[in-house]
């Protein structure tokens, strides 16, 4: 214990020391060294993961997940829709016994996942995928969200199925457990190895998606407002108040901003509505681009292709479908039909990518952000060619920014205040997952689970650090990484869930499972 | 005849006991059950650590809530020579209290004046105004 809080120590010490008195400068050289260290280490994991398929410009990963998310679909005869009124009923709680009073319930489950995944994917990715991918990403986005709730809905149940009961009544679930477990149960062999190679992935993933993502984005935001400043100070800041959490054990703070985050989440949907209803006449346009642009791309880096590129792969890394991240969540619910949490879970990608999602990528679309050759109708690249040319050059969360911004004066406030508390929850989410990852490759225990919780920290100051093209590639590399295992592994498991299904489906008919009068 | 008394834990709950246990003794047979109700609520936000602690927490409670506040009034009813049940459970005051009440066929309920004022009671309302205002079983309010 001592020695990791001296090791925190030596590393703020080296922050601090490394900064001479030209604060200036020296910051803007940490920050940069910070970068190119992190783009030297990380480019090849990253090309790896995002290698298009030869021939095409296609990446792999992308083809991966919406097939994962297609198979299921058609696996499961669209559960996603068929089961969809029965989900709501579950989450009112219709379906729970009152004796189980008391437990997590599902609507608890499915708030605690969707505070995990609803956030800066939903505001700053979603505007790096228009921005892009332009309107049309917009369309594959609920394409694939739509699909991505089978996905969910497998692993879902996959989790509390295999989850670990410990006698002090605490539970244990992920794909890790499902992966090891279930491969044993069907006599498959490698479970152990895929599991472990899962949880490597998950750390990388909580560092990256979960962490460097956030708090890069939260600094972004915080400077839109503030003017520029170095972004290990933001990371410092982050970083102490994370530690105080995980670490100090303040739960006050974390549930102050569990409560704070749902509200922030209404709030920013009723912002959006706002928006739209005060420009109502131009919803129809908006979705007229946002057709065209599926099928034509309207001018944008690659055609069709690359906003269907960036569709797919901005709802994968906001919905989290198929990653598995969610089977963690989800784990802890105490019921005794696993797939009741199957069906809860389906209910995520729905409310974040196709409600959500699609509330920011209108209000960018309506905004008039992204601007438009009046002579041919299509959109204007910027000077390098990446990205649709915007009206303050903006990206990101900057540009979700400036969208509501030119609606509603005063918004861009409250939505800085929103990325940081969103940011701050969906860090505080994904340092459990990474850490029960973390235990699940070391061990229960005292001093393992500091030791990540402490690097959990460390990242923090490195992702606000550095600048957002190498932290976003990083993060969605460690995040697909997950899927790559987690998909394949459910490949072999969803028959294990259809049975689930099959018995399930039977005596709801029979009337054996029952709604219970409240 | 079978009566609920809600308990709270505190003094006030005591004089509900008091009561229930005088309408008893003029009763020849009175089935008397103690309620003692953990404010919970199914809508409640949690982080995914404290819902992986949830069942830990639960059993504590529930048998906290035993040892300290059922137990010693179920101890005291029986030494009267009542036939007692304890109910504990976990949900919002006024409709767990009545869905016992109701499902255990009871035909009163009795329960304390509320012991909460002020500010949080104008704001949040109180249980015993809840219960009286939807229970579906006589409820008897003591002072």
């Amino acid at each position: 214990m001592r020695y990791f809080q001296s090791l925190l120590w030596a590393f703020v010490a080296y922050v601090a020391v490394s900064l001479p008195a030209s604060a200036q400068d020296a910051a803007a050289s940490l920050d940069a060294r910070v970068n190119e260290a992190f783009s030297n280490a990380t480019g090849w994991f990253v090309n790896f993961i995002f290698m298009s398929i030869p021939g095409t410009s296609f990446p792999w990963i992308v083809m991966w997940l919406v097939v994962g998310a297609t198979v299921f679909t058609i696996y499961f005869a669209a559960v996603q829709f068929r089961f969809f009124g029965h989900a709501i009923s579950l989450v009112k709680g219709d379906y729970s016994d009152p004796e189980d009073a008391g437990e997590v319930s599902h609507f608890q489950a499915l708030a605690t996942a969707l505070s995990g995944t609803v956030g800066l994917g939903n505001i700053a990715g979603v505007a790096v995928a228009v921005g892009i991918g332009g309107p049309g990403a917009t369309f594959w986005m609920i394409l694939a969200g739509l699909l991505g709730m089978a996905s969910k809905f497998t692993e879902c149940t996959l989790g509390v199925k295999y989850r670990n009961e410990y006698p002090d009544g605490t539970v244990s679930g992920g794909p890790m457990y499902y992966i090891s477990k279930g491969f044993d149960e069907l006599g498959l062999p490698g479970g152990k190895i895929l599991a472990v190679l899962f949880s490597v992935f998950c750390i990388l993933g909580a560092l990256g998606g979960g962490n460097m993502f956030q708090a890069n984005q939260a600094h972004a935001q915080i400077t839109q407002i503030t003017g520029e400043f170095p972004g290990w100070i933001t990371g410092l800041v982050f970083a102490a108040v994370v530690f105080a959490v995980i670490v100090g054990g303040i739960k006050s703070i974390a549930r102050v901003t569990e409560k704070i985050v749902p509200f922030m989440g209404i709030l920013y949907v009723g912002a959006a509505i706002i928006v739209l209803i005060v420009n109502f006449d131009m919803i129809g346009w908006a979705f007229g681009q946002i057709f065209a642009g599926a099928f034509t791309g309207l001018g944008v880096a690659g055609g069709f292709v690359g906003a269907l590129i960036q569709g797919f792969k901005r709802a994968a890394f906001s919905n989290e479908a198929g990653v598995g991240s969610a089977a963690i969540a989800h784990s802890a619910v105490k019921t005794k039909e696993p797939i009741t949490e199957g069906f809860v879970s389906l209910l995520e990608p729905l409310i974040d990518t196709v409600v959500i999602c699609t509330m920011t990528a209108l209000v960018i679309i309506i905004s008039q952000q992204l601007i438009v050759d009046e002579a041919t109708g299509n959109y204007l690249l910027n000077e390098a060619g990446t990205a649709i040319a915007t009206v303050d050059g903006n990206g990101g969360v900057a540009l979700t920014s400036a969208a509501f911004g030119s609606a509603i004066g005063w918004f861009p406030f409250v939505l800085a205040i929103a990325v940081i508390l969103f940011a701050f929850s969906t860090m505080i989410s994904w340092s459990y997952y990474g850490l029960k990852a973390w235990t699940y490759l070391f061990g229960e225990g005292k001093t393992t689970e500091l030791i990540f919780k402490v690097i959990f920290c460390i990242f923090i100051v490195i992702g606000a650090a550095a600048s957002l093209g190498p932290v976003i590639d990083f993060s969605d590399a460690a995040i697909f990484a997950m899927a790559v295992v987690n998909i394949f592994c459910l490949y072999f498991l969803m028959k294990v869930v259809r049975a689930e299904l099959a018995s399930y489906s039977a005596r709801l008919k029979s009337g054996e499972i029952r709604k219970f009068s409240h | 005849m079978k009566l609920v008394i809600g308990l709270d834990g505190q003094s006030s709950g005591e004089k509900a006991l008091e009561f229930a246990t005088g309408v008893a003794a003029n009763s020849e047979t009175c089935e008397l059950i103690v309620v003692y109700v953990i404010e919970w609520s199914p809508f409640s936000f949690q982080t995914a650590e404290e819902n992986a602690q949830r069942h830990k927490r639960r059993e504590e409670e529930i048998s906290i809530a035993m040892e300290r506040v059922v137990e010693p009034a179920v101890a005291t009813l029986k030494k009267a020579g009542h036939s007692v049940k304890a109910i504990v459970r976990h949900g919002d005051v006024a409709d767990t209290i009545d869905d016992i009440a109701h499902s255990e066929g009871a035909s009163q309920i009795v329960v304390a004046r509320s012991s909460a004022g002020g500010l949080t009671s104008r704001l949040f309302g109180s249980s015993t105004a809840n219960l009286v205002m939807n229970a579906r079983v006589p409820v008897t309010v003591v002072a």
